[in-house]
């Protein structure tokens, strides 16, 4: 396979298939309840029976940790299908139709791209309501117009080549055109794209997690573990510690694989 | 086309305050209020009119500088916003200094000895400084270096003594600290900013040092560096007088946006240190279901946004002889 020529892509991928998996089979794979609370056990170092140690309820960390994967990737997942369709749709169509509707849409491409995305999401979540789904429909709102300047840049090239004008002589215009011939060229530098924009998905997701606008407790969610933690953090450090490392490989693997495909594609790293 | 953002800005934060669930009428008059108390608090409020007159209103009031009072602190949006965004723009300056200075020499050394120890070194920060959660990162060093190693100082601006000494006329932390008369004040006030500014710097540090690596890269391969070494100059001149001027204005645009990123990066870190500043504001506005408090805050930082984006293009323009 191609992906395995850059070692950076390997690794990213592996973890990504790994917390993937771990995000499905979390029911089989958790040790202990992730919600049940045992105050006697409460804030205890790592050790056998708790491998990386309970919270300030006695929640046992690793089962809240390898649940609190969901609402995460559940989020990144929902991002990326809404996000790049959109972006990659008003690029395409901005670049093949041209005239004033290109300057309209990329008018509107430029406008939001100037937007504060962080910021933006807070307002969303902070007016609509917390909650994941807010969230995300906030990072979307902020996200698609990298996918249409690189779409439209791809198509404009594209709707001047030999074998756009090849399949247009042969009958094939139109959604057709679009789909099989256009599209499929601006996936590469897209599939990139989108992998360094889901490690900063990552990031949001988790600090308004952290900020107490994410998923609703007991609900284990990353983000929101590390506030927990913070409360204890000057004693008990594994609390805030573990899942703030979880985000990091995650995020990290993200960027490994985008470093990765970007070595692939870039000729001059053979 | 400044303009036309900060308007699609306004009608964005506008619209989803009239989605939103907070009734600000209900909020005044308190659930036990009569209908028609109700009803009068509602159109004093404007919240009566149709939406389009309401949009226009806000646009035109907002345009003056009047964003409204906020619930939680009574004062107006617009004396709020000014007491605390200098502590922001301090931070996300003195980060943007660290972080601008480190990242552009990490990348020139890379450059020099490319693919050699530091280059690795380079590549490794840059790929982690973009995936490490920064409200996590300070937690941690709030936990190494205040906790365990009484290094630097815990959270908030000063310690409890200077708190309430210090006059905060500019909103400048280090400013105001070094005009106080009680001594000690700006030893305090630094030994509290440093860890901020440092993790900020470092949420900085990865894409400066990535994205100036690859536009000097990028040079490398072309003629008038072959033919500059041709002529005899040195790898270290050829890099310095011959690469870096021609990507001057790619550098000045990675910084410009960073800084726009580190005013929201700044968001989290204020909460983390516990600092005064529109990060902070605005994450108290988000509990209390302050709308205005909310909508300033967001305009303020937006605004911010397209300012900087509208200035680099200027100074790009300025910096690169071939665009002037």
């Amino acid at each position: 396979m191609r992906l395995a020529r850059s070692a950076a892509a390997v690794i990213g991928a592996t973890i990504l298939i790994l917390a993937g998996a771990m995000a499905l089979a979390a029911p089989w794979l958790a040790p202990y309840d992730p919600i049940r609370q045992d105050i006697d056990i409460r804030l205890q170092p790592p050790s056998r029976a708790h491998v990386l140690g309970t919270d300030s309820l006695g929640r046992d960390l690793l089962s809240r940790l390898i649940y609190g994967s969901r609402p995460t990737l559940g989020l990144v997942a929902l991002v990326a299908v809404l996000m790049v369709p959109i972006g990659l749709g008003v690029g395409i169509l901005a670049g093949y139709v041209g005239g004033w509707t290109e300057r309209a849409l990329m008018g509107l491409t430029n406008v939001v791209m100037a937007f504060p995305s962080l910021v933006l999401a807070l307002a969303f979540v902070g007016l609509l309501g917390p909650g994941l789904l807010n969230a995300a429909f906030a990072l979307v709102l902020t996200g698609w117009p990298a996918y249409a300047r690189l779409a439209r840049a791809e198509t404009l090239v594209l709707r001047r080549s030999d074998y756009i004008a090849a399949a247009e002589m042969q009958g094939i215009t139109g959604w057709r055109l679009l789909w099989g011939h256009v599209l499929p060229s601006c996936i590469p530098s897209a599939q990139i794209r989108l992998a360094l924009d889901l490690a900063g998905v990552i990031l949001a997701a988790a600090a308004l997690g952290f900020l107490g606008l994410g998923i609703r407790p007991p609900t284990p969610e990353w983000g929101m573990m590390i506030a927990e933690g913070s409360r204890v953090v000057f004693d008990q450090w594994w609390v805030a510690a573990f899942p703030g490392a979880a985000i990091f490989l995650v995020s990290f693997a993200f960027n490994a694989l985008a470093d990765g495909l970007r070595d692939l594609g870039d000729p001059r790293h053979g | 086309m400044l303009l036309a953002t900060l308007a699609a800005l306004a009608l964005v934060t506008f619209t989803l305050s009239s989605l939103s669930p907070i009734d600000p009428a209900l909020q005044l008059v308190g659930d036990h209020a009569s209908a028609g108390t109700y009803v009068q608090a509602r159109h004093e409020l404007g919240l009566d009119a149709p939406w389009g007159l309401r949009l226009g209103r806000y646009l035109a009031a907002a345009a003056h500088g009047d964003l409204g009072v906020s619930r939680s602190t009574g004062r107006p949006v617009r004396e709020d916003l000014e007491r605390v965004f200098p502590a922001t723009v301090e931070l996300a300056t003195l980060a943007l200094i660290v972080g601008g200075v480190c990242g552009v020499g990490l990348a020139l050394l890379s450059v020099r000895h490319p693919h050699g120890l530091i280059d690795g070194v380079a590549r490794l920060i840059s790929l982690a400084g973009n995936s490490i959660p920064v409200f996590w990162l300070g937690l941690i060093a709030l936990f190494v270096f205040y906790a365990r190693l009484h290094w630097i100082g815990g959270t908030g601006r000063f310690s409890d003594a200077f708190e309430y000494t210090v006059d905060m006329r500019s909103g400048f932390v280090l400013l105001d600290a070094a005009r106080a008369t009680v001594p000690g004040a700006l030893t305090d006030a630094a030994a509290h900013l440093v860890m901020p500014v440092m993790i900020l710097a470092s949420y900085a540090l990865g894409n400066v040092t990535r994205l100036t690596r690859a536009a000097l890269m990028g040079e490398a391969g072309k003629e008038y560096v072959m033919l500059a070494r041709a002529k005899g100059a040195g790898p270290t001149r050829v890099l310095l007088r011959h690469m870096v001027p021609n990507v001057r204005g790619f550098v000045l645009t990675v910084l410009a946006l960073t800084y726009a990123n580190l005013l929201e990066g700044a968001v989290l870190i204020e909460t983390v240190f516990a600092r005064p500043g529109i990060g902070r504001y605005l994450t108290t506005a988000l509990f209390g279901a302050d709308m205005p408090a909310i909508l300033g805050a967001t305009l303020l930082i937006g605004a911010c946004f397209v300012l900087i984006n509208g200035l680099t293009d200027l100074a790009v323009r300025l910096a690169d002889p071939r665009l002037a």
